[in-house]
């Protein structure tokens, strides 16, 4: 059974080359801990993102691991270089065969 | 016979109604004593060792930013950066920020490279109780370094019912 999402990036669409950037990512996840039970008292079970990676042309540049920890609609801040024009691609996998993949195109100049 | 019976079935449900109360109480108990509930000190070590596998964790260079007061513990905004320059010889290779109290220490784990430019993050995480938060980082030569922040949270998150 595979799941998906909204997601949304919001990061410059140009930038100078060797310019920081920062780029936030959001999904539309309730990140069920696990740790919660129902009034009836069964508990209810895990179902979050598992994994976040960010590549750049195809190499990869930002990767995180996200635990129950994490709130809901998980939202992840981060900078990267550009150095080059072309696409930044986007992928959340987790519990349940979750998948969602967003893109994002810069413009380096 | 038909009161004797009767009687019986009364005693029983006394019986159970008894036994209700004492299950009542017992969960009431676990409410109480969050230590059965939360990971504790201990838990937080145990995962720190972990991830550095024995090695030294020097203090510094790793700043951890939460609100000192937290209203709401299901959405805390933590900011996590390292001092480092990022070059190709000088980088952070992985930040882990540890929650000694909540029930499952680990919150997120971020791997950075040189083409990060910054080693700054920011996410928003939950938090089950008053507690200490703790970031460690290690750099691409191994070595570990630290930071940490305090914070009260008044409503925490994970232990209401859905």
């Amino acid at each position: 059974m595979s799941k998906t999402s909204r997601t949304s990036i919001t990061m410059p669409s140009s930038a100078k080359q060797g310019a920081i950037i920062e780029i936030r990512a959001i999904a539309q996840h309730d990140m069920e801990s696990g740790f919660r039970y129902t009034e009836s008292g069964k508990l209810v079970p895990r179902d979050i993102i598992r994994t976040f990676i960010c590549t750049y042309n195809d190499v990869e540049v930002f990767k995180a691991d996200f635990y129950p920890g994490i709130g809901a609609n998980p939202l992840i801040i981060f900078t990267t270089i550009a150095t080059e024009s072309g696409t930044l691609e986007f992928k959340w996998a987790g519990d349940d065969g979750y998948e969602a993949v967003n893109q994002a195109r810069i413009t380096v100049s | 016979m038909k009161t004797n019976m009767n009687l019986l079935s009364k005693m029983n449900r006394r019986h159970w109604m008894q036994r209700i109360q004492n299950l009542g109480l017992l969960a009431l108990g676990t409410c109480f004593v969050p230590s059965l509930v939360f990971a504790k000190k201990e838990d937080a070590d145990v995962t720190i060792q972990k991830i550095t596998g024995g090695a030294k964790i020097q203090e510094g260079k790793v700043t951890l930013t939460i609100p000192p007061l937290v209203e709401n513990g299901n959405l805390v905004v933590l900011k996590v950066s390292v001092d480092s320059p990022m070059t190709a010889n000088d980088y952070v290779k992985t930040i882990h920020v540890i929650a000694e109290g909540n029930p499952l220490p680990n919150i997120f784990t971020v791997y950075l490279t040189p083409r990060s430019g910054t080693a700054n993050v920011t996410t928003r995480v939950r938090l089950a109780d008053s507690q200490r938060v703790w970031a460690i980082a290690q750099m691409n030569n191994g070595s570990f370094w630290q930071g940490s922040a305090e914070t009260l949270v008044t409503l925490s998150a994970c232990t209401e019912m859905v």
